[in-house]
């Protein structure tokens, strides 16, 4: 006996409703001819237009983009780096300061955290001279230290569920320490890898708070830039930029759900295959 | 405790992993301690004319609290942390509410369509959360088809004498609210799936057989069992929304401040570094409890998962 739960189905849909009426709202407005944003005067699609032509929004995103990209790519690196050792190296001087540092950027309000790394900056420009001027450097170093720490959750978790047998193996089989870290290990957290800087690129790429703190003249990164614009009420090119946003997410999202669906299901029939075999 | 592995261990004799360890750890420490600690300083700091804006010098010597003082008897400040806490508390109860049904439903339907509902409560955290704020200032709006629609309903419920031309939302703390329950919900929902995901039906339907009515099956059986969701869930709400500086930046009501917003103008508008700092410590201070909670009951959530 099975009773259909009539009362969660209907809380589901009305919070799906709550989730994307917004955003088709935002999407449907964004081809509206009229200047009022909030008011439907006709089909047009001419906020697009004037998107794409416009410089500034074109330099926004560019530097975004190279910021997420350079941010994204060492905070993995370093935050691989910690993940394999609070997850292998168990034992190892500072370790609780360690583990409370990775935790804390996690869930530091981002308002402490873009004003410390402000006042830093500037305490650090009046005793060495360095940095000269805030910009594309100070936003990127800010960056990588609170994305860092998502990768580094993310590893760890997958290394902590991965079975450490295959690599005592390894070296029972007479692999080379390196080896075994570049042939087992890192293959077997490669996804987590992945997703952790698919996860810091975006973190990076929404960032507004702490980018509005660490920024200086002439370095407007695409948030900043919609913040700006947004500050002072509703404007259609936002919508249209809004629109092309969740398409382009919306797509990749869709199609990395594919990959990862078509591959576990790869991996369970070769799973069975390999049980059957056995048998 | 474990064992350290042999990999680790040849690690360890080449000196590999002081580097492995030692990298990520000076950074944090540079970039991340070092930067709070001068915050926690000048919190302490007087207040100066010079650049940077403080020292520690002068009347007050080394220590000077006036600063927190004053958090404790201008008025400013407390209204601000009691707005804070109070708006983040409303959202977080009504994420609870609307999210805790949505978890429990999505751990009801079928798998296939399963994993596409939860891509979806997942595909608004990969768009930026600033156009997700942007999406509700088009719908609060005066001259919006949503605030129409409300105003109709309100105008049809209410007695001909309340009726209004428009409702005013924008600028209030409902306002920010709403967003922050917009933006905040799948956090809620995400860790309450995974731990209702968990439970054993079996347990549901053995109380049914026992002859408990499904109200009760709801509250002593799953309910119970997923209070370290919820305390994860919510606290992973809260903690944000207390901090929170963009929305009510933009939707919000500009004459009763939110704690973030007291501590940029502080830092930007006042150019009082040893204030600003103060009120930051103190938001800390505030937080370091919930922070807390939220790592004990996320260890125990994990440490159930991995069973």
């Amino acid at each position: 006996m099975k009773r259909r739960p009539v009362f969660l189905l209907t809380v589901l849909c009305f919070g799906f409703a709550f989730f994307y009426v917004p955003i088709l709202s935002m999407m449907v407005y964004s081809f509206n001819e009229s200047r009022l944003a909030t008011v439907w005067g006709g089909f047009s699609t001419k906020w697009y237009v004037s998107l794409f032509s416009n410089r500034q929004v074109i330099a926004a995103l560019m530097l975004s983009l190279k910021i997420a990209l350079v941010s994204a790519t060492i905070a993995t690196i370093l935050g691989t780096m910690a993940g394999i050792a609070l997850a292998r190296f168990t034992k190892f001087r500072g370790r609780v300061l360690f583990s409370g540092l990775v935790t804390a950027p996690l869930i530091m309000p981002e308002v402490i955290t873009g004003i410390s790394s402000l006042m830093f900056f500037i305490l650090l420009a009046d005793w060495i001279g360095w940095p000269g001027s805030r910009g594309f450097t100070t936003i990127t170093l800010a960056h990588i230290t609170f994305s860092m720490v998502f990768v580094t959750t993310v590893v760890q978790a997958r290394m902590s569920q991965a079975d450490r047998a295959i690599e005592e193996a390894a070296m029972d089989l007479g692999s080379r320490p390196w080896q075994v870290l570049f042939d087992v290990t890192l293959p077997v957290i490669s996804p987590a890898i992945l997703s952790g800087w698919l996860l810091a690129f975006t973190i990076s790429l929404d960032d507004v708070v702490i980018t509005s703190f660490t920024t200086g003249p002439g370095s407007t990164t695409l948030p900043l830039l919609i913040w700006s614009k947004v500050k002072l009420g509703v404007t259609p090119d936002i919508n249209a930029l809004a629109t092309l946003t969740v398409l382009i997410v919306g797509i990749g999202v869709a199609i990395a759900g594919f990959v990862m669906n078509r591959s576990d299901a790869r991996r369970d029939a070769d799973a069975r295959l390999a049980y059957q075999a056995n048998k | 405790m474990e064992h350290s592995s042999r990999l680790s261990r040849w690690f360890d004799r080449r000196g590999w992993s002081d580097i492995i360890i030692g990298a990520p750890y000076v950074w944090l420490v540079v970039l991340f301690l070092l930067p709070f600690l001068i915050v926690v300083a000048i919190s302490v700091a007087t207040k100066t004319a010079t650049a940077p804006p403080f020292s520690f010098g002068g009347e007050h010597p080394l220590v000077n609290l006036q600063g927190y003082q004053r958090l404790l008897h201008d008025t400013l400040y407390l209204r601000a942390f009691l707005t804070s806490l109070t708006n983040a508390g409303i959202a977080m109860v009504l994420c609870l509410l609307l999210g805790y049904p949505m978890a429990l439903a999505l751990t009801r339907v079928s798998r296939s369509w399963r994993n596409i509902l939860l891509m979806l409560v997942i595909l608004p955290f990969w768009t930026s959360f600033l156009l997700r704020v942007y999406a509700w200032m088009g719908l609060m709006g005066k001259n919006s088809w949503f605030n129409a629609l409300l105003t109709d309903a309100w105008n049809w419920v209410v007695p001909v004498d309340w009726a209004v031309k428009s409702i005013p939302m924008m600028h209030t703390n409902f306002a920010v609210v709403l967003v922050m329950v917009y933006t905040y919900l799948p956090f809620m929902i995400l860790p309450l799936y995974a731990s209702l995901e968990r439970l054993d039906p079996t347990l549901d339907e053995a109380a049914l057989d026992l002859g408990s009515r499904p109200s009760r099956v709801f509250l002593d059986v799953t309910l119970p069992q997923s209070v370290p969701g919820i305390i994860a869930g919510g606290l992973l709400v809260f903690i944000p929304a207390a901090g929170e500086l963009v929305i009510p930046s933009l939707v919000g009501n500009a004459a009763s401040p939110m704690i973030g917003r007291v501590i940029s103008d502080e830092f930007s508008s006042a150019r009082d570094w040893p204030m600003a700092s103060s009120v930051a410590v103190a938001l800390l201070l505030l937080m370091v409890v919930p922070m807390m909670l939220y790592s004990h009951y996320q260890a125990k959530a994990e440490g159930e998962a991995g069973k």
